[in-house]
């Protein structure tokens, strides 16, 4: 752990938040556990045989789940279809089918509860019962035995809904007159369920005209939203937006149509389609100003990739040569396109459309994630030269000063997933301000020479000595130490 | 309950794990096994399934590929486009969810097999949970409807996961219902929780919170009235359903969940009762080896009560787990070296026949301390630590009102965008919605750092109510959580007394509903209850005379609580805990539409982008 016993300490305090603590008890956790892992593993050498008690193949699945008899029986079936030899699979599957008795096909749920009372002694009142008239313990799951026969017969409204809702399909054609209509639409309503309401609705669509349709549509809420949900469904964009308009619901409006970019593949297309289809839709302010930016982005994106990639096919440009570019760079966000052009571009300046500086003005980077960008990707490229001078400010008085909004541990961390080498890291170790947080970073990173210079100037002897035992023996870290540790002309806190 | 439920169930294959529980929910798996071995006696003669791959994982919960060979299915395939496999049977019957592209790729394949050289085949379609109109219609415009034998439907509405545990599994529950208004699930609910009345007795008392729950013992009890004189003759088995809408407490998933189960979850993703994990712990150490046949798939992991083991500290915050782990090794290794002191033949018998289950106990603590010490290194990491710290400050109510350095800060590193949508989502509930400007910059940078198109996303939570503008300079979060109690700064992790420890310290909002209600009943959280989202309600279900429970001295409650909307594991424990306590004198069975974590929740309102080229 970075993070100083200190901090969290000051953390601990500051704010009386009860901590998920491991550190309390640790030590004793971790050895509990690799006590645990190693009296299985003693075990293993006693015993002798299969892990599991269960028979698990290796991906994993039990033998006999679903998932892997799919599995088992396909390729069985592709075996089979190369041999054509089915005969010693088939009399197999006989032979256990007789194995195994076949229920009655009369089974069902009345049957499961009337099993029961065969192997029970019939002593209590409801095993009487349940002799007498097995289906009332489960009314609710009765079902008619009478399926799909389709009577075209005169069913009034309520009829048809509710064999509707018992899944079948009803011609609903018969129903003319607009009145009629809604008295269906309003009792698929009353039944709560969608399935008819869909149904009812696709008949609503198909046989009125939209306008009308709308209208009363507005006055049912629920079926509204039921058929909202199915125009999404079935990609019915053109009415959805209709609909939409007709609510005057801008907003979703807006949406539904800015959603419709995701479905074109090409960057041309999808340009073209933000800028005409977009740009105007009535979107909040907010996100009028993102929608504008996303399109000027892509356009940039396909600029900026069709000048690179011939670039890159001529071999002419070095960086090309040396950091060959893995992946297109459109419809790429805009942060991953603001490292890109660190990567590519950084040098250029802020006339071109590739250019970091330029990305940063035309869509208002903040600060912060422009330093962190432009710090990842010139120390990925090991420019420490650039990284410098990302820190590295003027005064009015011509001095340089370093100055890191995000903070030197933040840049200190970033230049250590690159791999930076000990002196530069060592360099911006010691530009953290905080002491503690100084010297947890620079033991972490090695950075001996940061960490030996500040506990000289926090005048702490003992902790110096402790850290001399750190250190290797008679390195230069070492003949440092002991050179400060002589010298008397500090004076020491402790 | 009464006792030829009991004692039936004995008579056929049982999955223990279902039984052991106050409520014997194996009677309702068997009564699904049942329903679906009387849908395969109608196609007479061999078949081939052809799977909606969403659903094997919930079938195999209730069914193995056993009983469907029983009844003569002797394929199984994926459903895809394309020709079906070649294969010698009569039937070709497809599961599907009831959804229009599945029926697309149906009618795919029903042309292809049309065309081709085959005798004809007998075509079925099976939907689960049942049938649609909407799918029917379009077979018919794809002309295929008149190719099937039958078309009927499965009501696999609550698949029993465990002993106390039932879920729909409709992964778009949330989704539909609080974004899109759509109610299906909630019409899907209602019939679940009649059948399970029709099995388990009418349940007396119904009380809810929220627009969902109101709507969904509306529908009940409708339903009930329309089976019309027949009335259900069981002794009920409930006292009480507490139905509560997700968006209640939308506080409670975007937290990390620290149980053992929890984090299994949060961290490798739970699906089906299954786990895949990382193969290199569980490579078996045989000597000779050498190592060179590390296997490279996942392993994959059954995890309910079943496993002893895993029922004793699936519940347990993780930092409880370690001791458990390592009193049950020195348990498990005096057992086996108990070996030497068996000199007579008698007790080397008595030895030998122990094995077995020393065996399995020995394989289960194996599993258990890998899985621990997976999980255990992303605990101990400094990346956790972090995020759980800022994830408690927001639950505790600390800075909730300005933009958070580490939120930033992950933004700019680029972690996952889920990780960043949990906490901002968070953030804007523990402080009643976020100011104008404090949203407008998390929207900025999100869109920036991971792309435009996330607008969409934006909207979506916004709508969902997981992110929003604060209406009014009145923050009620601290009101909800003093009253509630859902923030103890004294929590015991080893041996808690509070159900706060499932997230070591923030007490489940959902939760402490369920326990309140209980005792000292809501009236006492009046106040509350007004500021959570929508009504709050209580409905009475007559009985016929005769069945009104007497209850024995001692004898629990039962209460079905009834998540709408999604439930984590974390909820699911503290239920457990409350259930645990002595002097609770409730048990609570859990039902839901959905086992989620706030990633999974949060991915399903995310608008589903094109994976990114790189």
């Amino acid at each position: 752990m970075s993070r100083t016993k200190g901090d969290e300490e000051d953390y601990w305090h500051s704010s009386k938040f009860k901590a998920f603590a491991f550190d309390d008890d640790d030590d004793d956790e971790l050895s509990q556990l690799k006590e645990s892992k190693r009296a299985v593993n003693s075990l293993r050498a006693i015993v002798d045989e299969d892990d599991d008690g269960e028979t698990v193949n290796w991906s994993g699945e039990p033998v006999g789940s679903i998932s892997w008899s799919i599995k088992e029986t396909a390729s069985n079936a592709r075996a089979s279809a190369e041999t054509r030899n089915f005969a010693p699979h088939k009399s197999r599957t006989e032979a256990s089918s007789s194995v195994f008795p076949k229920p009655g096909s009369s089974h069902s749920l009345s049957s499961l509860f009337r099993g029961w009372s065969q192997t029970e002694s019939r002593q209590s009142l409801s095993d009487a019962l349940l002799d007498t008239n097995s289906k009332i313990f489960a009314p609710e799951l009765r079902r008619p035995r009478s399926e799909n026969q389709d009577y075209s017969g005169d069913w009034s409204v309520e009829e048809t809904i509710r064999r509707m809702q018992r899944g079948k399909i009803c011609p609903l054609e018969r129903f003319r007159t607009l009145k009629e209509k809604l008295h269906l639409l309003d009792e698929a309503v009353k039944l709560h369920d969608g399935n008819v309401i869909t149904a009812v609705l696709i008949f609503l669509k198909k046989t009125l005209n939209s306008d009308v349709l709308f209208k009363e549509l507005e006055l049912r809420q629920v079926a509204l939203r039921h058929f909202i949900h199915f125009l999404r469904e079935m990609s019915e964009q053109q009415l959805l937006m209709d609909l939409l308009r007709y609510l005057e619901r801008t907003e979703e409006l807006a949406l539904c149509k800015y959603r419709e970019h995701l479905n074109i593949a090409g960057a041309d297309e999808r340009r073209d389609f933000l800028k005409s289809k977009c740009l105007s839709l009535p979107f909040s302010p907010e996100d009028s100003a993102h929608v504008q930016d996303h399109y000027t982005l892509l356009e940039r994106q396909i600029i900026v990739e069709a000048n690179d990639k011939h670039l890159e096919a001529t071999g002419q440009e070095q960086m090309f040569r040396k950091h060959p570019r893995k992946a297109s760079l459109l419809f790429m966000p805009l942060v991953t396109t603001l490292f890109y052009a660190c990567i590519y571009h950084y040098t250029e300046g802020e006339g071109t459309f590739s250019s970091p500086t330029n990305l940063r003005k035309t869509f208002k980077i903040p600060e912060k994630l422009y330093i962190l960008t432009a710090l990842a990707a010139r120390a990925k490229l090991r420019a420490w030269h650039d990284v410098d001078a990302l820190f590295t400010t003027k005064n009015w008085l011509g001095y340089t000063k370093k100055r890191a909004p995000v903070g030197f541990h933040r840049v200190v961390e970033i230049l250590h997933k690159n791999n930076a080498p000990v002196e530069i890291l060592q360099e911006y170790v010691r530009l953290v301000e905080d002491t503690e947080s100084r010297i947890s970073l620079g033991t972490k990173y090695k950075c001996h020479d940061v960490v030996i210079d500040t506990y000289r100037d926090l005048k702490d002897r003992q902790q110096l000595m402790v850290y001399r035992c750190k250190v290797e023996r008679s390195s230069p870290e070492e003949i440092k130490i002991d050179n400060i540790l002589s010298n008397m002309q500090i004076r020491w806190k402790n | 309950m009464t006792s030829h439920m009991t004692s039936s169930v004995r008579n056929s294959k049982m999955a223990t794990h279902l039984s052991c529980g106050r409520v014997n929910l194996n009677i309702l798996r068997e009564a699904m096994r049942m329903e679906l071995r009387e849908f395969l006696d109608k196609c007479a003669g061999s078949k081939a399934i052809v799977w909606d791959e969403y659903l094997t994982g919930p079938f195999g919960l209730i069914a193995q590929y056993s009983l469907l060979k029983e009844h003569e299915v002797e394929k199984m395939f994926t459903l895809k486009s394309g020709p079906l496999p070649s294969s010698d049977v009569k039937n070709i019957i497809f599961f599907v969810r009831p959804r229009l592209e599945l029926m697309d790729i149906i009618a795919d394949n029903i042309q292809r097999e049309e065309r081709g050289r085959f005798p004809q085949r007998d075509f079925y379609i099976l939907f689960v949970p049942r049938r649609s109109i909407l799918c029917e219609q379009r077979l018919k415009d794809l002309g295929v409807l008149g190719s099937f034998m039958h078309r009927d439907e499965y009501r696999l509405n609550l698949i029993p996961f465990d002993g106390d545990l039932l879920s729909m599994e409709s992964e778009n529950a949330f989704k539909e219902c609080y974004l899109e208004n759509d109610q299906t699930s909630l019409y899907q609910a209602a019939k679940g929780l009649t059948t399970l009345q029709s099995l388990y007795g009418t349940i007396p008392q119904i009380c809810g919170k929220g627009e969902c729950a109101r709507h969904v013992a509306n529908m009940m009890i409708r339903m009930k009235r329309e089976l019309g004189g027949s009335q259900n003759q069981i002794t009920p088995v409930f006292d009480t359903l507490l139905l509560l809408d997700r968006n209640v407490d939308l506080l409670t998933p975007l937290a990390t969940q620290l149980t053992y189960e929890g984090l299994i979850d949060e961290v490798y993703g739970i699906q089906n009762s299954h786990v895949k994990l990382p193969p290199e712990k569980f490579a078996p150490k045989k000597q000779g080896e050498g190592g060179k046949d590390l296997p490279t798939e996942p392993k994959k992991l059954l995890l309910n009560s079943a496993e002893e083991l895993y029922a004793e500290i699936r519940d347990k915050n993780f930092n409880a787990v370690g001791s458990v782990l390592s009193k049950k090794a020195k348990i498990i290794s005096a057992a086996f070296e108990g070996r030497h002191n068996a000199k007579t033949v008698g007790e080397i018998k008595q030895f030998v026949s122990q094995l077995p289950h020393m065996q399995a106990e020995k394989a289960s603590l194996a599993n258990h301390t890998s899985i621990a010490e997976l999980i255990k290194e992303i605990t101990t990491s400094e990346a956790f630590f972090d995020n759980l710290t800022v994830e408690q400050e927001f639950m505790s109510g600390f800075d909730t009102d300005k933009v958070n350095p580490y939120i930033e800060d992950c933004i700019a590193k680029k972690d996952p965008i889920i990780k960043i949508l949990r906490l901002v989502c968070l953030q804007s509930v523990c402080n009643t919605g976020l100011k104008q400007k404090v949203l407008d910059y998390y929207k900025r940078e999100i869109l920036q750092t991971y792309g435009y198109e996330h607008i969409l996303t934006l909207h979506n939570l916004e709508k969902a109510g997981l992110l929003k503008l604060q209406a009014s300079s009145r923050n009620s979060y601290p009101t909800i959580r003093k009253t509630l109690r859902l923030w103890m700064d004294d929590v015991n992790e080893q041996n808690p007394n509070d159900i706060s420890y499932v997230y070591s310290g923030y007490a489940p909002l959902s939760v402490r509903l369920a326990q309140i209600l209980v005792r000292p009943g809501w009236r006492s959280i009046e106040e509350v209850l007004k500021i959570l989202p929508g009504p709050q309600f209580e409905e009475r279900q007559s009985l016929p005379p005769g069945l009104l429970k007497k209850r024995q001295q001692g004898e629990n409650k039962v209460i079905l609580v009834f998540f709408l909307g999604g439930v984590t594991f974390a909820e699911i424990a503290a239920l457990r805990f409350l259930s645990q306590m002595e002097d609770g004198g409730t048990e609570y069975i859990i039902a839901t539409t959905k086992l989620i974590s706030g990633t999974t929740w949060i991915k399903s309102l995310m608008e589903k982008l094109e994976p990114p080229p790189f």
